[in-house]
């Protein structure tokens, strides 16, 4: 059995007084896409966004590929990571954003391009062609010259998707990556994540409101509330038969506000 | 008193002398305002509380004292400490430092301004810290806030007369001087108000035009 590619363990999160994360643990293999469901302030996106180092930590680990993330081994002893630590780490994630967070001054190429050509030394020759090749597939290759404000929503997010994976990361998060789209243009970047996980063997975890999506994209599904996993199991477990209370809870709140499962 | 004509001609050249330190005085001054702004905005960004603390209060006696007081500290005082200045180096030393802690503001509002979305992306993106300011930040708060800057340097412009003070033959020194000796103020008071006023009018146009390139960025 492989080792997981993300190990969390005993994770705490506050902002201010509200506790965010809860002792958290979690462990996710290689490869696998997850899931993670839950009510607004359950710590879902947190998690998410501490795994990109877009938070800080307030106690336990996290362990990325064998690597200690927040923390780095000197002599034996587990020290906090310092900038060129954290750097290193990033380079094997990738987040796309519910607001897309395209750069609004570069074209779509240069939104691609520059993070390869800054971070990894890549020439622009050959940046361009990576990207062009991106681009082809999430089917925006004609747009390559546009700039992001004369891009659709979804096609803003499919830029974003390029952009993340051209750092070859071996872990993409996506947080909420349909939330700030108009219905008519989820199914575009759906289709565009379905692909990614059919052609990759990339490890995916997913924030998502999308219970029909979840269903059919993940191997696994984490309900979280409170800042805890309260249960966790293959997607037709918890859609279908949900043993926590919580969960049944919220499931059904969710087909009552007419999300499809 | 009547108005000369022929002493306008005579006065002239030595008035467009006048104007062109002035100008002079103004452009390296806006640009001088333009760099120091940037540094105290950054500087007080900086982690480092001792940094952050000091230029503050730095920027906040700079902008508490009038910049006349400055000008004779630079040019006048600075020198029984060994440091002598050209008037002129003076001049646009005090100008700049003064209306940087100015333009430190506007710079502070248009780095506040990217939303914080950008810098979420650009660690997404491991770009390193001077990458994310060089690369996304400040390209995207810069040009929202050139017609605020353009604003800072015609008000600077409008207060070289106060370089006159350390003798720095600018137009209004130069007008003085005329008048001085031929006992006339009419003429060369008139046309100094003339000279700024056109050379201002002539700034708010370009400043208009630069409200209408830059004053939006479309996201």
């Amino acid at each position: 059995m492989p080792a997981p590619i993300i190990k969390v363990d005993a994770i705490s999160k506050s902002f201010g007084t509200f506790k965010v994360l809860d002792g958290l643990s979690m462990q996710v293999m290689p490869g696998e896409k997850l899931a993670l469901i839950g009510p607004s302030g359950s710590g879902k996106t947190t998690i998410l966004r501490i795994l990109m180092t877009l938070e800080k930590i307030d106690g336990g680990h996290i362990q990325i590929d064998g690597e200690q993330l927040y923390h780095m081994e000197r002599n034996g002893r587990l020290l906090p990571a310092d900038e060129r630590h954290l750097a290193k780490m990033r380079q094997k994630i990738g987040m796309v954003f519910q607001l897309f967070n395209l750069f609004p001054h570069k074209c779509v190429m240069d939104n691609v391009t520059l993070a390869p050509m800054l971070t990894k030394g890549v020439a622009r020759p050959a940046a361009e062609k990576r990207a062009m090749e991106l681009l082809d597939m999430v089917g925006l290759a004609d747009k390559a010259k546009a700039m992001p404000a004369q891009l659709s929503g979804g096609q803003k997010q499919r830029v974003a998707i390029a952009r993340a994976l051209a750092l070859s990361p071996k872990i993409m998060l996506f947080d909420e990556v349909t939330s700030a789209l108009d219905p008519e243009l989820v199914e575009e970047v759906l289709n565009v994540m379905r692909k990614l996980a059919a052609e990759t063997d990339m490890t995916m975890l997913l924030v998502t409101h999308e219970m029909g999506f979840a269903h059919d994209f993940a191997d696994r599904v984490l309900f979280f509330d409170r800042g805890r996993i309260v249960e966790e199991g293959k997607p037709d477990e918890i859609f279908r038969h949900p043993k926590q209370e919580r969960t049944q809870g919220f499931l059904k709140k969710i087909i009552a506000a007419g999300h499809r499962v | 008193m009547e108005w000369d004509w022929n002493f306008v001609r005579e006065i002239m050249p030595t008035l467009i002398q006048g104007v062109k330190i002035t100008i002079l005085a103004t452009v390296l001054g806006s640009v001088l305002a333009a760099i120091v702004g940037l540094a105290i905005a950054l500087a007080r960004r900086s982690p480092n509380r001792a940094v952050s603390r000091s230029v503050g209060w730095f920027a906040e006696f700079i902008r508490g004292t009038p910049l006349l007081v400055q000008l004779y500290f630079i040019f006048y005082v600075l020198p029984d400490f060994g440091i002598l200045l050209p008037p002129l180096v003076a001049g646009v030393i005090g100008l700049g430092l003064h209306y940087g802690t100015y333009t430190a503001e506007v710079y502070r509002a248009g780095i506040d301004n990217v939303p914080r979305g950008q810098w979420e992306a650009a660690k997404a993106c491991n770009l390193s810290g001077y990458n994310s300011w060089t690369y996304i930040i400040l390209p995207q708060a810069i040009p929202p806030m050139i017609p605020a800057l353009a604003n800072y340097l015609i008000a600077m412009f409008k207060e070289t007369p106060l370089l006159s003070a350390i003798t720095v033959l600018e137009l209004m020194n130069q007008a003085k001087s005329v008048a001085n000796t031929y006992y006339r103020y009419i003429e060369p008071m008139t046309l100094v108000g003339a000279f700024f006023l056109v050379i201002s009018l002539c700034s708010v146009v370009l400043l208009r035009w630069l409200e209408h390139r830059y004053g939006r960025i479309e996201r």
